[in-house]
C-alpha cells in the first residue's frame, strides 16, 4: 500500500480553511430489534438472537418498533431539531452479505427530525455551533468476520463469516450541515462534537454510547479550500472512526493529506477512506460497486409514521436536562472554579460528586469537601485500576461516612486513606475499618506529652526557636510526634500541646 | 363409518357442502382427504397442479378431526366449520415441513422455518393441507409456463394454459383435486387462472389478508386470497385466512367478517352495478363480449340498475404497473443471493467472490421472466430515471384511485370481463412478453388501487367452447358486496346451464396415469 | 428518454448481480426496448399537481411494542444455508485481491 505525502498542519492551515461533515450512527438500546422482536443484545454468540426477519427469509415483513420511534424523536429533539410531522421509510438497495434483505430499510427523503444544532464546547470553553441537517431511522447490518488473510483485514480474505445478531439493530444516523469556520481548531471540534452527541444520547438513556462496542460510530467528511474562496473543496469520507481520539487524529490527518495533494496541483479524489489506528492514516476505500446508485424508494411494507404534536410534546416533557446546561447549574452551586470544574469534568467525577454531596446534605458536607476525596483519593485509584472513578466501588455513602471520621477527629486524612484502601478491600464501612484496623487517633493526652518532651529534647535549638516567636518551625516538632505515635495522633491537638508546654501564643 | 359415497361424488362437492356432511357426520374427514389425494395421484400428472403433495400431514390432521368428532363435547363444538375441509396452497406461501419453491430453482429443496399467518389459521381451522401448487416463478407470468418446474395444464383443454401466477391452484380446484385452495394475486393472478378454468377466484382488500409468509413479488400490490368452485367456498375461505395480523404492517384492522352472510343475501334488487367502459369491447375476445352482455341481462333481469361509468386512466394502469411490480420486484428478490437459504452457484472461472458467487447464482437460480422483470425494476428506480418511471407511475396509481372514486359514487359494483380471451395455447404466447402482460388489463386496476375483485364462471365462449370469467370489483373494505352480487349471478347462471358450469368439464382421462405415482 | 441499450442493460444486470452472457445482454435489451417503450405514456400522464401513491389503503403508525419475542435457534437460522462454519454463515471473500 502506499504511502501518502502529507503536508504539515501548520502548513495547510497556513493555506486552507477546513470544512468538516460528520454522519453519526447511534445504535439504539431498545429491548428488540428496528422492524423485528428478537432481542437488541451485544456480546451473545453467533446467530441466536435472530428470526426470521433478521435473515430476511422469503416472506417476511418488518413491524416498527415504537419504542425505537421514541428514542428517534427524542435524539431529534436534544439536538434542537423539528420533528417531521409525517415521515417514512425507504429501502436502500445495495448487494452485500451483511445485509440480510440486500437493501437497508432507512430513511431518505423524509427523514423523522431535520434542522436542529449543538453546541459544542471545546477544551478552552470556546462554544461552537454546529447545524444539524437531519436525523433518520434505519436498522444496522450483520458483523463479517473476514478470514483466511491477514487478521481481520478484507483484503486478501479467503472467506467471511457472518452472524446476523446485530442486523436490524435500531439506529438513529445524525448528519450534520456542513462545518465552516472551525479552521485549526477542525481537529479539535471534530473530537468534541463526536463526545457531544455520544453525551446527549447517553443521558437521554436512549443508547449505550460505548464507542468500543460500535454503539456510537463516526464517519467525518473532510474538505479543504484556500482562504477566501466560498466554494466548498471535494472532499473525502473517512469511515467507521471509533474513538473519540481518532476522530481528531483522522480529521488532522485528512486535513494534512488533502492539502498536500492540493499543493501538488491535481484534485482531491472524492473516496471513502478507512482509517487505521496503527499507523494513524487512511487508506483509499474500495467503493462498494452500488454505491453510486441506491435506488431509494418508498418501504412498501411499511406506513408512515405520523408524529402529532401531542406525542412529541410529551416526550419533549420527559426529556432530561441537557449535559451542557447541567454542568452550568452544578458549577455554579458548587463555587468550583473553571479549572477545578474542568478538572471535575474530565476526569469523569461529576456526577460521583453530585450524589455524594445530596447522600452528605444532611451532615453538611461540603462541595469542597466531596471534590478533594473524588479527585484527591478516587481518581489516582481508579486510574491505577484502570477503570472509571465511579466503576472502582466506592459509594457516595461510604465517602460521607469518611469525612464525617476527619470531621469528628476520629481520624486524620493519613489514617482515613488507609480506611478508604480497606473499603476497596471491601473490609466494611469506614467505621469498621477503623474499628478493626485499630486506626482511631490517640486522643489520651498523656502519651503524647512524653513524646511531645522527646522531640523537644531531641531539637532543642528547633524548640528555642518557637520560643523566640518563629511558631511556623513548629512542624519539626509534630513531625517527630507523628512518627514517634506511627500517624496515630490528632496533629492539631499536639500542636496545641507544644505550644501550651512553650508557653507560646499559636 | 358413514353413508359410502363414491369418492368420485366426493371429490365434485363444494366445500360448503362437504362442511355440512362432515358436521352431520354422513363422512369422514379422512376419507374426504383420501378422496382428494386419490384424484391427485389419478390425474395430477396430466394437470401438474401440485409441486408437493402432503399426504401423511392431510391425513393426519383429517385423523384429528375425526377423533374430535368421535369425541364429541365442548372441542367438537368448537370445532371451525371447515375443519376437516381440505385445501391447496400456493407454492409461495411458506409451509413449515412441507416444502416452498416459489416456482424457481432458486429455491429448490428450501425448507420454510415459519408458517406464514393464512396458513397458521389454516392449521388453527384443522384444514388439511393437500400441498403445495405449481405457479410462474416467484409469481411472474399468466399462464404457469413460467415455473421452473414445467407448465400446469388447464382441465378444460390439457394443450392450453390454466391462467397464471396461480395456474396450480384454479387448476388444482377445476380438476376436482381440491375443494378450495389459496392464491396471491398481483395483477389478476387469483382473478385471471379462475376466468380461464370455470373457477372463482378473489381478490381481497389491500390489507384484508395477512401478506406475512407469502413471498414478496410487488409488496404494495400483493394480495392472498381464495380460489373455490363457488362464491360462497371463497367467502368461508376469506373468513378463516382474513382479519388483523400484528406481523404485517399493511393489514387491516377493520373486520370483514360478513362476507358469508353477503353470499347468502340472494338478491341484488335496487344495486347499481357499473358497467366500465374501458374494460370491454376492442380487445376482447366475441366470446367473451357475448358471456359479459348475458351476465348483464340477467342482473337486469334480477332487479338491479346497470349504469355504464367511465375509468380513463385505467388504460394507463398496464403500463404503471409494469413500473411499479419490476421495481419492487428488484429489491424484493434481491434476498435470493445463495448466502443464507436455497441454491448457490460458483462462477465457472476467474476469482470466487461473494460478488460473482451472487450474480451466477441468481443467473442460475432465476429463468427469464424473472430477470427481465428485475432488470427493468432497476432499470425504473435508478438514478436519472425515477422520477419519469417509479414516481409516474405512482401518479398514476393516484388517477387510478380517482377514477375509482368517481365510478363508486355512481355505481355500487363494477363489473367487467376478467380477462380479454379464453385460455390460449401452451407456449403461444411465450416468446412475446407484452401479449402475455395483455392478459391482466382487466384485473390490474384492482390491485393498483387495493380495492377487492372477485371472478366467476360466466360461461363458455362460443367460439372455443372454453370458459369466460366475470369480474366483480368493488370499493375498498366492501368486499362483501362482491361476494353477494357474486352468488347472485352465480346462481342465474347455474340455473340456465342447468348445473356447475364445470360439470360441462371433460372428464379426464385417469387411465392414463399411474395411480399413487410420485409427483 | 433514451432507449435502453446493450450497455445499460449490462450496467443493470451488475447492479442486479445477474450474470449475463453477451447473447443474453442482447436479447434481454431487446425485450426491454419494446417494454419500455410501451410504458414511458406513464410519464407524460400525470401532472405535477398529482401525488404520488404508494400505498393502496392509507395507513399510519402501525407499531409493534417493545417486547422481546421469538427467535431461531442457529442450527434453525442455518439450516438452509449453503455453507457455514462456526454457527455463522460462510461466504466467499468479498473483495478481489488487489
Ligand atoms: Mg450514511
Ligand atoms: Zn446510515
Amino acid at each position: 500500500m502506499s504511502v501518502d505525502t502529507i503536508l504539515s498542519f501548520e502548513e495547510a492551515m497556513e493555506k486552507y480553511d477546513p470544512v468538516l461533515g460528520f454522519e453519526v450512527h447511534v445504535e439504539l438500546n431498545t429491548r428488540t430489534k428496528m422492524f423485528s422482536s428478537a432481542p437488541n443484545v451485544f456480546g451473545d454468540d453467533p446467530n441466536t438472537n435472530v428470526n426470521e426477519v433478521d435473515l430476511g427469509m422469503p416472506g417476511v415483513l418488518p413491524v416498527v418498533n415504537k419504542a425505537a420511534v421514541e428514542s428517534s424523536i427524542k435524539i431529534g429533539l436534544a439536538l434542537n431539531c423539528k420533528i417531521a410531522e409525517s415521515c417514512r421509510f425507504a429501502r436502500k438497495n445495495y448487494f452485500y452479505p451483511d445485509t440480510p434483505k440486500n437493501f437497508q430499510t432507512s430513511q431518505y427523503d423524509e427523514p423523522i427530525a431535520y434542522d436542529g444544532w449543538l453546541d459544542v464546547e471545546l477544551e478552552d470553553g470556546t462554544v461552537f455551533r454546529v447545524e444539524i441537517e437531519r436525523a433518520h431511522m434505519e436498522e444496522d447490518a450483520g458483523k463479517l468476520t473476514h478470514l483466511g488473510g491477514q487478521a481481520g483485514r478484507i483484503q486478501g480474505a479467503d472467506y467471511s463469516l457472518v452472524d446476523y445478531n446485530r442486523a436490524g439493530v435500531p439506529l438513529v444516523e445524525i448528519v450534520t450541515k456542513p462545518i465552516e469556520g472551525a479552521g485549526s481548531r477542525a481537529p479539535e471540534l471534530a473530537k468534541a462534537y463526536v463526545a457531544a452527541v455520544r453525551e446527549i444520547v447517553k443521558n437521554l438513556g436512549v443508547s449505550e454510547a460505548r464507542m468500543e462496542r460500535g454503539n456510537v460510530r463516526c464517519d467525518a467528511n473532510v474538505s479543504l479550500r484556500p482562504h477566501g474562496q466560498e466554494r466548498f473543496g471535494i472532499r473525502s469520507e473517512t469511515k467507521n472512526v471509533n474513538s473519540l481520539r481518532a476522530v481528531e487524529h483522522a480529521v488532522r490527518y485528512e486535513i494534512q493529506r488533502h492539502a498536500a495533494v492540493l499543493e501538488s496541483g491535481v484534485p482531491v479524489t472524492q473516496e471513502t477512506r478507512h482509517w487505521h489506528e496503527d499507523t494513524r492514516s487512511t487508506t483509499a476505500g474500495r467503493e462498494k460497486s452500488d454505491a453510486d446508485d441506491y435506488r431509494y424508494f418508498p418501504e412498501p411494507d411499511l406506513v408512515p409514521v405520523v408524529a402529532s404534536r401531542e406525542w412529541v410534546e410529551e416526550l419533549r416533557a420527559t426529556l432530561p436536562e441537557p449535559p451542557a446546561e447541567r454542568r452550568k447549574r452544578l458549577k455554579e452551586a458548587w463555587g468550583y472554579s473553571d479549572l477545578e470544574f474542568r478538572d471535575v469534568v474530565n476526569a469523569g467525577v461529576m456526577d460521583s460528586i453530585e450524589e455524594t454531596i445530596a447522600a452528605g446534605a444532611a451532615v453538611g458536607l461540603t462541595a469542597d469537601a466531596a471534590r478533594k476525596w473524588w479527585m484527591g483519593e478516587i481518581v489516582g485509584r481508579a486510574k491505577a485500576a484502570d477503570v472509571d472513578p465511579a466503576d472502582l466501588g466506592v459509594t457516595p455513602q461510604a465517602i460521607v461516612e469518611l469525612n464525617q471520621l476527619v470531621v469528628d477527629g476520629k481520624i486524620n486524612n493519613k489514617m482515613a486513606s488507609q480506611v478508604l484502601d480497606g473499603v476497596l478491600a471491601g473490609e466494611g464501612a469506614p467505621a469498621e475499618i477503623v474499628e478493626k484496623r485499630g486506626l482511631a487517633m490517640v486522643s489520651d493526652d498523656g502519651p503524647l506529652l512524653e513524646a511531645i518532651d522527646a522531640a523537644l529534647a531531641a531539637q532543642p535549638d528547633v524548640a528555642d526557636k518557637i520560643r523566640g516567636g518563629k511558631v511556623q518551625a513548629i512542624g519539626a516538632i509534630v513531625g517527630g510526634v507523628m512518627k514517634a505515635t506511627r500517624g496515630q495522633a490528632d496533629a492539631g491537638r499536639v500542636r496545641e500541646l507544644i505550644l501550651e508546654k512553650l508557653g507560646v501564643q499559636g | 363409518m358413514s353413508s359410502f359415497e363414491p369418492s368420485t361424488e366426493l371429490i365434485r362437492l363444494s366445500a360448503a357442502a362437504l362442511a355440512a356432511k362432515l358436521k352431520a357426520g354422513e363422512v369422514s374427514a379422512v376419507e374426504v382427504t383420501q378422496a382428494h389425494l386419490d384424484r391427485i395421484a389419478s390425474v395430477d400428472g396430466e394437470i401438474n397442479a401440485f409441486l408437493h403433495v402432503n399426504t401423511n400431514e392431510a391425513l393426519a390432521v383429517a385423523a384429528e378431526v375425526d377423533g374430535i368428532r368421535a369425541a364429541g363435547g365442548a372441542a367438537a363444538e368448537e370445532l371451525h366449520q371447515l375443519a376437516g375441509v381440505p385445501i391447496a396452497v400456493k407454492d409461495l406461501i411458506v409451509t413449515i415441513g412441507q416444502p416452498t419453491t416459489a416456482g424457481s430453482k432458486i429455491l429448490e429443496g428450501w425448507r420454510s422455518p415459519y408458517d406464514a399467518t393464512v396458513v397458521r389459521k389454516l392449521r388453527a381451522a384443522k384444514m388439511p393441507i393437500l400441498g403445495k401448487t405449481n405457479l410462474d416463478e416467484f409469481a411472474m407470468g399468466s399462464s404457469t409456463e413460467h415455473s421452473a418446474y414445467g407448465p400446469t395444464r388447464n382441465p378444460w383443454d390439457l394443450e392450453r394454459i390454466p391462467g397464471g401466477s396461480g395456474g396450480g391452484s384454479a387448476a388444482a380446484v377445476a380438476a376436482f383435486e381440491a375443494p378450495l385452495a389459496l392464491g396471491t394475486d398481483t395483477g389478476g393472478s387469483i382473478r385471471q387462472p379462475g376466468a380461464v378454468t370455470g373457477t372463482v377466484g378473489v381478490k381481497p382488500t389491500y390489507g384484508a389478508v395477512s401478506r406475512y409468509g407469502a413471498i414478496a413479488m410487488a409488496s404494495s400490490l400483493d394480495q392472498i386470497g381464495p380460489v373455490s368452485r363457488t362464491v360462497l367456498d371463497s367467502a368461508l375461505l376469506q373468513e378463516v385466512i382474513g382479519g388483523h395480523d400484528p406481523y404485517d404492517s399493511t393489514s387491516l384492522t377493520d373486520p370483514f367478517d360478513n362476507l358469508v352472510a353477503a353470499a347468502r343475501t340472494g338478491n341484488v334488487e335496487g344495486m347499481r352495478i357499473g358497467i366500465i367502459k374501458e374494460l370491454h369491447g376492442e380487445g376482447y375476445q366475441a366470446g367473451v363480449e357475448n358471456r359479459f352482455n348475458e351476465s348483464l341481462e340477467l342482473l337486469k333481469e334480477a332487479g338491479a340498475e346497470i349504469v355504464e361509468v367511465s375509468c380513463p386512466n385505467f388504460k394507463y394502469a398496464l403500463g404503471a404497473y409494469y413500473l411499479i411490480m419490476p421495481s419492487e420486484v428488484s429489491s424484493n428478490l434481491a434476498k435470493f443471493d445463495g448466502v443464507r437459504y436455497g441454491m448457490r452457484v460458483l462462477p465457472k472461472d476467474g476469482p470466487l467472490t461473494i460478488e460473482r458467487v451472487m450474480a451466477a447464482t441468481r443467473a442460475a437460480g432465476f429463468g427469464d421472466e424473472v430477470k427481465r422483470r428485475i432488470i427493468l425494476g432497476t432499470y425504473a428506480l435508478s438514478a436519472g430515471y425515477y422520477d419519469a418511471y417509479y414516481g409516474s407511475a405512482q401518479k398514476v396509481r393516484t388517477l387510478i384511485q380517482r377514477d375509482f372514486a368517481a365510478a363508486f359514487a355512481q355505481a355500487d359494483v363494477l363489473i367487467s370481463p376478467t380477462a380479454p380471451t379464453t385460455a390460449f395455447k401452451l407456449g403461444e404466447k411465450l416468446n412475446d412478453p407484452l401479449a402475455m402482460y395483455l392478459n391482466d388489463v382487466a384485473t390490474i386496476p384492482a390491485n393498483m388501487a387495493g380495492v377487492p375483485g372477485l371472478s366467476l364462471p360466466g360461461g363458455l365462449a362460443d367460439e372455443d367452447g372454453l370458459p369466460v370469467g366475470i369480474q366483480l370489483l368493488a370499493p375498498a373494505r366492501e368486499d362483501a358486496r362482491v361476494y353477494r352480487v357474486g352468488a347472485v349471478l352465480e346462481s342465474l347462471l347455474e340455473e340456465k346451464w342447468g348445473g356447475p358450469l364445470l360439470a360441462q368439464a371433460p372428464v379426464l382421462d385417469s387411465n392414463s396415469t399411474v395411480a399413487g405415482g410420485s409427483l | 428518454m433514451a432507449a435502453i441499450n446493450r450497455d445499460d442493460v449490462a450496467h443493470l444486470a451488475r447492479l442486479a448481480r445477474i450474470e449475463m452472457s453477451a447473447e443474453e445482454l442482447d436479447r434481454m435489451a431487446g425485450e426491454l426496448a419494446v417494454i419500455v417503450d410501451s410504458v414511458k405514456s406513464v410519464s407524460e400522464v400525470a401532472g405535477e399537481d398529482v401525488p404520488a401513491t404508494s400505498h393502496p389503503i392509507p395507513l399510519s403508525n402501525v407499531f409493534r411494542e417493545d417486547v422481546v419475542g421469538h427467535v431461531l435457534t442457529p442450527a434453525e437460522a442455518l439450516s438452509g444455508a449453503p455453507d457455514s462454519e462456526d454457527d455463522r454463515f460462510k461466504v466467499p471473500a468479498i473483495l478481489d485481491e488487489e
